[in-house]
């Protein structure tokens, strides 16, 4: 699990004027019912769109997410690491798998989604922007980043939309074998050599940054919409997922022995809030939008696959045996 | 003398199990459709499993442990066959590989389900039930891809011309043949391979592909003996990267 969409590009809201008012206040009304949506439901177009922007940048993240990651595959250090590395980073792809069928219930192909993602039009979690140096930062990815992605998941999980609700129910359940796997990863090296303790601690102080901008921009300057909201598109604010993650995690950072790179981490007990240095959001901005340290790396892995895979897809390709997608 | 033949029986197929294993798991990530790259990575997954098995039946026999031996030799120390330490090249290449290669260690493990090595006999009937899987996936592929559009076919037949000496390579037969037959630990490399080309043929004969077994093949020999292709220590650098910097550390 390499973390949802909905932070990435939140969606211009715009008028409500041509949906049916009978069709719209009945939705609203199983939405609060707690009932979930089904594929051949009435839906309004907005909350299609933006359902399918959010599952297909889900989807992205985690096939992108599972090439820094795949990399230490074959550099894994011995028998129990390389097999659980393989086994995790194929769920990761199995997760692609699910996400991008939930995605296409809501009627856009899978090979349109993966087109978007090539040509730029559709974006993935910015983390995977980073380059993984060492096997300690495959070994933040597989604890650290996986955290944050469920902190993430699991309030998605409580969304309103069926398909996507259920593939996050199976996928957090995987994630959490692969944050345990994560975390002995990590005690390992802190109860290791000098050495595996710095290569650690090296890849904490790389990776905190972009961790912080994770969950996206702070609420200050993250305009959501109410009706995302209310229609249980966006189950919680990006900073209430931040908070949530420090909460979680800093305590057990500390406790192997680490330190943190941001010399203003400090919980204000009387607000009952974590204090950080403000993530650089024009990094942020800036690298969400191309211009990061393997943006080009990634895609173009992704193309290169797709351009030598074309010819097994076509042949397996039956005209005669195109799946309908359910449109409501 | 019994236990120096049966260790180089071990040895080959757990390198042969290491290497291929390794190799498929550099789909993860880049497979053509989403659901080959999870089911290499799957069969990855089992073949390193295998191996690890298979070295820690080594260890029984006085070797020294499975991570220092896999993790730790160099290229002329392995015994696997050269077919699998080729970069795993295009998609054909990758599954006509993969399919003479487990139709071959499916025979194996079947024929070594009544070993008279006890660890090897018991382990055996374990991994044919998983190799019969990996089979199933090989034969699906072959005859879907091999009966399909021109160009899938063209590709298939290019890989088998070029993979069926490198898949003879297989069964490069050892020096300890005779005693390992006689004493009951392995049926032999001649056996396996002519069941092998009768489950070959039986796919071949149900797609557009063509194989002519009884031309004139020159196998790709060396591999159990140390002799390797330029593509061996590269991967078993990039292999021991990280144990490499500390063998001795726990990872």
């Amino acid at each position: 699990m390499y973390g949802g969409g909905n932070v990435f590009e939140p969606m211009k809201v715009k008028e409500l004027i041509d949906e049916d008012p009978v069709l719209l206040k009945e939705f609203e009304a199983r939405i609060d019912r707690g009932e979930k949506i089904e594929p051949t439901d009435w839906m309004p177009e907005l909350y299609r769109k933006q359902l399918i922007r959010m599952i297909e940048q889900h989807a992205h993240s985690e096939i992108i997410g599972a090439l820094p990651e795949g990399t230490w595959i074959t550099r894994a250090p011995g028998f129990k690491r390389k097999m659980a590395l393989m086994a995790k980073v194929q769920d990761e792809v199995g997760h692609a798998q699910l996400l991008y069928s939930a995605a296409e219930t809501l009627g856009k192909p899978r090979e349109k989604m993966i087109d978007d993602l090539i040509n730029g039009k559709s974006k993935y979690s910015n983390i995977f922007n980073y380059p993984a140096f060492t096997w300690a930062d495959s070994c933040f990815i597989s604890w650290l980043v996986d955290a944050g992605a469920i902190v993430n998941q699991l309030a998605n999980a409580k969304g309103s939309y069926g398909p996507y609700v259920r593939a996050l129910d199976r996928i957090c359940k995987e994630e959490s074998f692969h944050l345990k796997y994560g975390h002995d990863c990590v005690a390992t090296l802190a109860a290791g050599s000098k050495q595996q303790r710095e290569w650690m601690q090296d890849a904490i102080n790389r990776w905190w940054a972009p961790m912080m901008m994770f969950f996206g921009p702070s609420d200050k300057i993250s305009v959501h919409s109410e009706v995302l909201i209310k229609w249980k598109v966006k189950m919680a604010s990006n900073d209430a997922m931040r908070e949530q993650y420090l909460d979680m995690y800093v305590p057990k950072i500390l406790e192997l022995g680490f330190t943190i790179p941001d010399p203003n981490l400090r919980r204000n007990e009387e607000e009952g809030k974590w204090e950080i240095t403000e993530p650089d959001w024009d990094e942020f901005k800036r690298v969400i939008n191309g211009d990061g340290p393997c943006n080009k790396e990634r895609l173009a892995v992704r193309r290169v696959a797709e351009e030598r895979g074309r010819w097994v897809r076509e042949a397996i390709n039956r005209k005669s045996e195109n799946y309908i997608v359910p449109l409501a | 003398m019994e236990n120096q033949a049966a260790k180089e029986l071990l040895y080959k197929m757990a390198d042969d199990a290491l290497i291929i294993g390794h190799r498929n798991s550099e789909w993860t990530g880049i497979g053509p459709m989403l659901e080959e790259d999870i089911s290499f990575s799957s069969m990855a997954q089992d073949k390193i499993g295998h191996s690890w098995a298979l070295f820690k039946i080594l260890n029984k026999l006085g070797e020294n442990e499975p991570d220092i031996v896999a993790f730790t030799r160099n290229a002329e120390q392995f015994h696997n066959c050269q077919m699998v330490e080729f970069p795993i090249g295009e998609y054909n290449f990758s599954l006509v590989r993969h399919f003479f290669f487990d139709l071959a260690e499916y025979h194996r493990y079947e024929m070594l389900e009544d070993s008279s090595l006890g660890d090897l006999a018991q382990l055996a009937r374990k991994i044919k039930g998983e190799i019969k899987y990996h089979v199933l996936h090989a034969k699906t592929w072959m005859k879907n891809l091999g009966n399909s559009t021109e160009e899938a076919v063209s590709r298939l037949q290019g890989s088998l011309n070029e993979l069926y000496p490198m898949a003879l390579g297989m069964f490069e037969p050892s020096p300890f043949e005779d005693q390992i037959v006689s004493d009951g630990i392995f049926g032999g490399e001649s056996e396996l391979m002519s069941k092998w080309r009768s489950s070959v043929m039986e796919i071949i004969d149900q797609t557009q592909l063509e194989l002519n077994i009884d031309g004139d093949w020159n196998p790709l020999y060396g591999g159990r003996s140390g002799v390797h292709t330029e593509h061996l220590q590269p991967l078993l650098d990039e292999m021991s990267e990280v144990v490499r910097t500390d063998p001795a550390a726990e990872w």
